[in-house]
C-alpha cells in the first residue's frame, strides 16, 4: 500500500538482473495478492482497520488520544510525501495550511445546528485545497530553495490573520472548538467489540483513524495511477516531461492542491482532538516537524510518513519520561525531548539517507539481487 | 514627519542585522549549495558564550571576540564534522540535517542554560541623540550595530576580491573540480567558508542581543526574516542579500508603524517576498541562468 516510489531498483547494467524480476515473481507469490492495485489497496485497508480497532481497544484512554495526535500528524504528512517525494517540491507551510483546516472545522462546529461532521471534513479540505490552489500558482515557477522561503514565509505569516481578525478567529487566545459528541450506536457497538466504555477521546481516537485510512487509501491508488507517474515524470526530469505533452505549471499546481487537501483533513481532525484552533498551534515549528517525519520515514513512501510521524509522536514522550527516571528535574527533561530529536535526525541523515523505509528496501534489493546473481553463476 | 524619520532610522538598524544574517546564509549557500537553518542556533550559542562571560566578570569587549571567535570554531566544526558527510547528496538532506542541528543546538543551551529571558548588556547608550531638542530613534548602540555590519561587509569583499584565500575561496566555491585541479584545497575551503559564516551569523546574533534580552528561541524570528532577505535578494548575490536585509527591514518598521502594529508584520513580509518571487522567481540580483540540460 505504500510502495509509492520507483527508485531503488536493482542496479541496472547487471546481466543478472534482467532475469531476476521472472525468477523471484515465482518465489513471491506464494500469498496470493489480488491482481488489481486497486483490490489489493482495499485488502491493506481491511487489515489496517482491523489493526486500528484492536490497538485502539487493548491500550489505555491517555495512548488513545496520542494515536488520535498521530493520525492527524499522519494525513498531513502523507499529503507532503507526495509532494516533495513524488512531484519534488519542497514545502515549510504546511503548517499553515493546516491550521486554513482547523480554523474553517472550528467556525463551522460554532454554528447553531453544526453540519455533520463528514460535511465539515469536506468543507474543510474544499477551502484548503482553494488556498493550497492559490499557493501552488505562485509556487509552481520556483525551485529549491525559493520555493522553501516562499513557503516559510507562508508558514510563519498565514497565521497572523487569526491575530488580524480578532472577532472571528478569536486572535491569539484561539477559536475553542466544541468537539462533536460520539453518536449513540458508537457506544453500542464499542461494547459490542470489546465491552470498553466509549469515551469521547476515544471516539474522537477513531474519527481520526478513518480519516487516516481514507487520506491513505485514495492516495496510494492516485500515485498508482496516470496522475502519480505524471508527477514522477516531473520530478525527475522537467524537461523531458515539458517535451512529452505535459504541462508542468498544470501538474505541480495539482499535486499542491492534494497534499493541501490532506494537510487541511489533518487541520480538521487536530482540530476536534486538542479543541483549539490557535495561532500558537501552527508555529513554524510544526511545518518544520512534518517535512522531518517524512524524510526521517523515507521520502515518498506513505509507510515512510506513518513511521516518520508515529516517532514524532512518541520519541518525545519516551525521552521525557527516560530523562525524569535518570534524575533530570522537570525543565531539564523537557529540553531533553528536542535534543534527543534533533540529533536523531542529524544522525539518521548520516547512515540511512534514504530514511527508514527506504533503506529497509535498498537492503532488501540488493539482498535480492546478490542472490539472483549467486543463482545465475551457479547454473 | 517625526514619526517617518524615526521608524526609517530603525528600520535601517533592523535592516542591517537582517542583511548580516543573509550574508551568512548566503556564503553558505554560494560555496557548499546548503541552506543553513542550524545558524540562528549556532549564533545564539555564542550569545550566551559572551553572556556567560560578561556574568563571570569579563569587559564586554573581551567577551565579545571571545563569542566571534567561538563562532568560527563552531562553524568549522560542524561542516567538517558533520555537513562533510551530507555534501553533493540529497538536497533535503542537508535541509533536515541542518534542521536537526537547529533543533538539538537550541535545546542542549536550554539545558545548560535554562529556557528563562536573561538580559544582554549594550555596550552603548540606548537613549536617543537629541537633534534641535527632539530626541531621534538613533542611539549609539543602534550607530554601533550599523557601522559594525558595514565594516564586517568592507572586511569580506577586501577578502574575497584582495587576497589569496579568497581568490581560492571564490574558486572552490564557482567550480569544485577545476579549483581542485589547480591546487586548490577545496575541503579546507568549505570548512573556511562556514566558519566565516558563522562568524557573521554570530556577529548578528550579538548585535541584535545588545540591550535586549536573550533566551534560547530569541535567534527564530531572525532566522525567518533572514532567509526571507536572502530568497529576496537572490540567494547567490551577497549584494542581494545586502538590500533583500535592508528592503524587509525598513518595509517592515512602515508596516509596523502605518499599517496595524506588529501582528501583521510576518503576513507583511510573505506578501512582499511573494510579490517579488511572482516577479523574478530567482530573487531580486538573480543572474540570468543558462537553461539546464
Amino acid at each position: 500500500m505504500s510502495d509509492l516510489q520507483t527508485q531503488g531498483q536493482p542496479p541496472a547494467g547487471n546481466p543478472a538482473t534482467a532475469a531476476a524480476p521472472a525468477s523471484t515473481s515465482s518465489r513471491t507469490s506464494r500469498i496470493p495478492l489480488p491482481e488489481s492495485t486497486l483490490l489489493r489497496h482495499l485488502l491493506a485497508v481491511l487489515v489496517c482497520a482491523v489493526a486500528a480497532v484492536v490497538l485502539l481497544e487493548i491500550t489505555d484512554p491517555f495512548r488513545n488520544s496520542q494515536l488520535a495526535t498521530l493520525s492527524y500528524y499522519a494525513i498531513a504528512a502523507g499529503g507532503l510525501t507526495v509532494l516533495t517525494g513524488l512531484n519534488g517540491q519542497i514545502s515549510l507551510g504546511h503548517g499553515a495550511l493546516m491550521a486554513v483546516g482547523a480554523y474553517t472545522t472550528g467556525l463551522f462546529l460554532s454554528a447553531d445546528e453544526p453540519l455533520p461532521l463528514p460535511l465539515i471534513f469536506l468543507a474543510a479540505v474544499v477551502v484548503t485545497s482553494l488556498v493550497g490552489a492559490l499557493v501552488g500558482a505562485a509556487a509552481s515557477r520556483l525551485h529549491g530553495p525559493y520555493l522553501a522561503g516562499a513557503t516559510l514565509a507562508l508558514a510563519v505569516g498565514l497565521p497572523g490573520l487569526a491575530l488580524k481578525f480578532k472577532e472571528t478567529l478569536g486572535g491569539d487566545q484561539g477559536l475553542r472548538v466544541r468537539a462533536p459528541r460520539a453518536p449513540d450506536w458508537f457506544g453500542e457497538a464499542i461494547k459490542a467489540v470489546s465491552g470498553n466504555p466509549a469515551s469521547a477521546t476515544k471516539w474522537l481516537a477513531y474519527v481520526g483513524a478513518i480519516a487516516l485510512l481514507i487520506t491513505y487509501f485514495l492516495l496510494a491508488n492516485l500515485v498508482r495511477s496516470r496522475i502519480g507517474r505524471t508527477w514522477r515524470a516531473v520530478r525527475d526530469n522537467d524537461v523531458a516531461a515539458e517535451l512529452a505533452g505535459i504541462r508542468l505549471g498544470s501538474w505541480r499546481v495539482l499535486a499542491f492542491v492534494v497534499s493541501a487537501a490532506c494537510a487541511g483533513l489533518g487541520g480538521a481532525v487536530l482540530a476536534i482532538v486538542v479543541r483549539l484552533a490557535a495561532p500558537s498551534a501552527f508555529t513554524l515549528v510544526l511545518s518544520l516537524a512534518l517535512l522531518t517525519a517524512i524524510v526521517l520515514g523515507g521520502l515518498g513512501s506513505l509507510l515512510g510518513a506513518l513511521i516518520g510521524s508515529a516517532l514524532l509522536v512518541f520519541l518525545p514522550q519516551l525521552t521525557t519520561d527516560l530523562g525524569s527516571a535518570a534524575g533530570l528535574d522537570g525543565t531539564e527533561a523537557a529540553q531533553l525531548a528536542p535534543f534527543v530529536y534533533g540529533v536523531v535526525l542529524v544522525v539518521a541523515m548520516i547512515f540511512a539517507p534514504a530514511g527508514f523505509v527506504g533503506t529497509i528496501r535498498l537492503r532488501w534489493l540488493a539482498r535480492r539481487a546478490k542472490r539472483a546473481i549467486a543463482r545465475e553463476s551457479g547454473r | 514627519m517625526q514619526q517617518f524619520i524615526d521608524t526609517t532610522l530603525s528600520g535601517l538598524a533592523q535592516g542591517m542585522v537582517f542583511a548580516a544574517f543573509a550574508l551568512a546564509l548566503v556564503l553558505i549557500w554560494r560555496s557548499t549549495r546548503i541552506v543553513n537553518f542550524a545558524q540562528g542556533s549556532m549564533a545564539m550559542a555564542t550569545t550566551f558564550v559572551a553572556l556567560a562571560l560578561v556574568h563571570a566578570g569579563w569587559n564586554y569587549w573581551l567577551a565579545f571576540v571571545v563569542a566571534l571567535v567561538s563562532g568560527f570554531v563552531l562553524g568549522a566544526v560542524v561542516e567538517r564534522v558533520i555537513i562533510r558527510r551530507v555534501e553533493g547528496g540529497p538536497e533535503l538532506n542537508a535541509v533536515i540535517v541542518t534542521l536537526g542541528l537547529f533543533v538539538a543546538i537550541q535545546a542542549a543551551v536550554a539545558i545548560i542554560a535554562g529556557s528563562s529571558f536573561q538580559s544582554f548588556p549594550a555596550p552603548f547608550g540606548l537613549r536617543g541623540f537629541t537633534i534641535g531638542g527632539n530626541t531621534i530613534a538613533l542611539t549609539p548602540n543602534r550607530v554601533f550595530v550599523i557601522v559594525a555590519v558595514l565594516v564586517t561587509m568592507g572586511l569580506l569583499v577586501a577578502l574575497f576580491r584582495f587576497t589569496r584565500v579568497g581568490l581560492a575561496m571564490r574558486a572552490a566555491a564557482f567550480g569544485q573540480e577545476v579549483a581542485r585541479l589547480l591546487g586548490v584545497r577545496v575541503g579546507r575551503m568549505l570548512t573556511l567558508g562556514w566558519a566565516l559564516a558563522a562568524v557573521v551569523g554570530s556577529l548578528a546574533g550579538l548585535l541584535i542581543a545588545g540591550g535586549s534580552f536573550v533566551y534560547p528561541a530569541y535567534m527564530d524570528s531572525l532566522i525567518v526574516f533572514g532567509f526571507v532577505a536572502a530568497v529576496l535578494g537572490g540567494l547567490d548575490s551577497p549584494i542581494g542579500a545586502v538590500v533583500g536585509g535592508l528592503v524587509l527591514g525598513l518595509a517592515l518598521a512602515y508596516v509596523s508603524a502605518y499599517f496595524g502594529g506588529s501582528s501583521v508584520v510576518n503576513l507583511a513580509a510573505l506578501v512582499i517576498l511573494v510579490v517579488v518571487l511572482l516577479v523574478r522567481p530567482g530573487g531580486l540580483f538573480a543572474s540570468t541562468q543558462a537553461r539546464r540540460a
